[in-house]
């Protein structure tokens, strides 16, 4: 059964992650994401679940990484600075292959920097969150119904790969209210666990979650299998949508709110006779190289519609392989493109017909 | 008749610890808790950083290994994921009171329902012997070559008398291990600590004084004079803090 609801981003996120079979929400108040814990305060007591408030978000990561332990579904959110602090834990979790979902509402920076949308935790997500060699599923909403969906696929895809995933939103989906549509259910496919710490009852040898590895032939092993794993991640769970892109000339790629944004100005400039399409990557990691790649073949030039100052761009780059000019559309720390600015954005690079 | 056998709690692996050091003696006090206690089947143990690293090849129950100064918040993520296993932490000084002091003082004023074996030495020894937040004043180790300064590098952390003063906490007691005598009475804490989990009445911690020879620049009895010399009248022994012990006393 499913109902339809006005919901904030935010809250979408916290229900889905409870109907998909969490019970265990560690987490630590910041500006924008603090209606998940607010949520999740109210509702997992009711529902024999844990709301755990942590001294910090390095405290409330490594909850995770003990819940996770043992199996069980979790889930922890923050934003930008205390996704920073978390980066320690997510090495850990990704190190010991522990299933877990954290969720990065992002706002300006770097440092403090502001409470209003931004982008710009991009690198950090899907390059490096954290020491060592590791990857996270990354997922980025674009809608409030988004924000739910993608909540349960990530739960799914961190059972199903033994990895921690990520939900990379932005302070304006996680404030914004739009209708959403729940089922029930989200919690479709149960995984064996036979790692998990629950106690050997005695009876089996006692299991072990550690990433401490200090032969250096079997810490490199170990490394190769997990980024043999990634390489089914890849080919499995890339995701991505295409908007106009039929006979396009002009390819924006872009997520989150800016694909929004840019969904927008698209449909402004084709009045204008422009042939501007869209890849929007709903995974970061993996990214959809592929349509990137083919596209390459067929636009004469990208643009990069981001807040923030030219991340998502270097891997338009690589997945096009340079092969037509990339250009940049962003607002940073906390400024958000609006329609008009990706249009102009748009008709200087139509302008240029394909040079740079 | 069997008079002695290694506790069934803890694996046939070789222990890696220095000769003399104190560690094996402890984690073999955790382990005869678990075998009188009859729960190795439902614990689960979290294996701090630092000389203890890798217990969780050591103790037969099911091992986490947590990162440097997590292990109490790790312990509280898997307690409240199972509340009916029983969740320990084999941490040392450097681990519970420096770089893991926020996750110690706030799972004690939580009350988890967990038990922290905390393993003082006074020195972190897996690095090789630097100035631990325990380390005594005048202590020489290798970042306090001339001795630890108290004006620069302050005071130790008394972790027992600093918990002691929260609400959370159900039993803190300072035990050592320096002499037969001084191990029982360290069994019978840890047992007490363990027991306390079982029967469901909150945070315990018993805090271990040991040794290191090897970053002591010692032999095992040379150490042991010097704990009890040094340590000792710096750390006293004893129970800070037992919720339950007019009750107990009752019985």
């Amino acid at each position: 059964m499913s109902e339809k609801v006005l919901m904030k981003g935010n809250e979408a996120i916290a229900e889905a992650a409870i109907r998909s079979g969490c019970r265990y929400y560690l987490g630590y108040p910041i500006t924008p994401q603090t209606e998940v814990a607010a949520y999740m305060a109210k509702r997992m007591p009711k529902i024999g679940g844990t709301f755990l408030q942590a001294e910090s978000e390095i405290s409330a990561v490594n909850m995770v990484y003990g819940v996770a332990s043992t199996g069980k579904r979790c889930m922890t959110s923050s934003s930008s600075p205390g996704i920073s602090l978390k980066c320690e834990g997510l090495s850990y979790l990704a190190a010991c292959d522990l299933p877990s979902v954290i969720v990065n509402v992002q706002r300006g920076g770097p440092g403090l920097g502001g409470i209003q949308p931004s982008q710009s935790d991009y690198f950090q997500a899907t390059k490096g969150s954290g020491h060592g060699d590791f990857r996270m599923i990354v997922l980025a909403p674009s809608s409030v119904q988004e924000m739910a969906d993608l909540t349960s696929l990530a739960f799914d895809l961190a059972d199903k790969h033994r990895m921690p995933s990520m939900i990379l939103a932005d302070g304006t989906i996680g404030q914004m209210m739009e209708p959403v549509e729940l089922a029930e259910d989200m919690h479709e496919t149960k995984y064996e666990k036979p790692w998990a710490c629950t106690g050997t009852q005695l009876k089996r040898e006692h299991n072990i979650i550690n990433s401490l590895i200090l032969k250096p032939e079997i810490l490199e092993q170990l490394n190769l299998e997990r980024y043999e794993k990634y390489k089914i991640v890849e080919r499995e769970e890339t995701r991505f949508e295409e908007f106009m892109m039929d006979d396009a000339e002009i390819c924006i790629v872009a997520f989150g709110i800016a694909s929004r944004v840019a969904k927008s100005a698209i449909m402004e400039a084709r009045k204008q006779g422009v042939k501007v399409g869209l890849i929007r990557p709903i995974t970061l990691w993996p990214f959809p190289e592929a349509p990137i790649r083919a596209a390459a073949d067929r636009v004469k030039s990208f643009i990069s519609v981001e807040l923030s100052m030219g991340q998502l761009i270097y891997d338009v780059r690589l997945a096009s392989q340079c092969k037509k000019p990339v250009h940049l559309c962003n607002r940073v720390g906390g400024m958000i493109t609006s329609p008009d600015y990706v249009l102009n954005k748009i008709m200087e690079v139509n302008g240029l017909g394909g040079a740079l | 008749m069997v008079v002695f056998q290694k506790p069934h709690g803890l694996t046939d692996v070789p222990l890696h610890y220095c000769p003399g050091c104190t560690h094996g003696i402890i984690h073999r006090l955790v382990a005869e808790a678990m075998d009188e206690l009859d729960i190795e089947g439902r614990t689960v143990g979290v294996a701090s950083v630092g000389c203890s690293v890798m217990s969780y090849d050591y103790f037969n129950c099911d091992m986490v290994q947590a990162a440097h100064g997590r292990a109490p918040a790790v312990a509280t993520g898997i307690k409240r994921a199972l509340p009916d296993n029983i969740v320990f932490t084999y941490q040392g000084d450097g681990d519970l009171a420096a770089i893991g002091t926020a996750e110690t003082v706030h799972s004690a004023a939580r009350g988890e329902n967990i038990t922290i074996i905390f393993v003082n030495n006074a020195i972190y020894g897996m690095t090789g012997g630097q100035m631990a937040p325990t380390s005594l004043p005048g202590q020489v180790t290798q970042t306090s070559p001339y001795g630890r300064d108290v004006k620069t590098a302050g005071y130790p952390v008394k972790v027992c008398e600093l918990l002691s003063n929260l609400d959370g906490p159900t039993y803190l007691e300072r035990v050592s291990v320096d002499s037969p005598k001084a191990i029982k009475n360290a069994k019978r804490a840890i047992l007490k600590a363990f027991r306390n989990q079982v029967e469901g009445k909150g945070f315990s911690l018993v805090e271990v004084l040991s040794t290191c020879p090897t970053n002591w620049g010692m032999t095992p009895v040379e150490a042991l004079e010097w704990c009890r010399e040094n340590m000792l009248p710096y750390y006293p022994l004893g129970v800070y803090k037992d919720k339950f012990a007019d009750e107990e006393a009752a019985k």
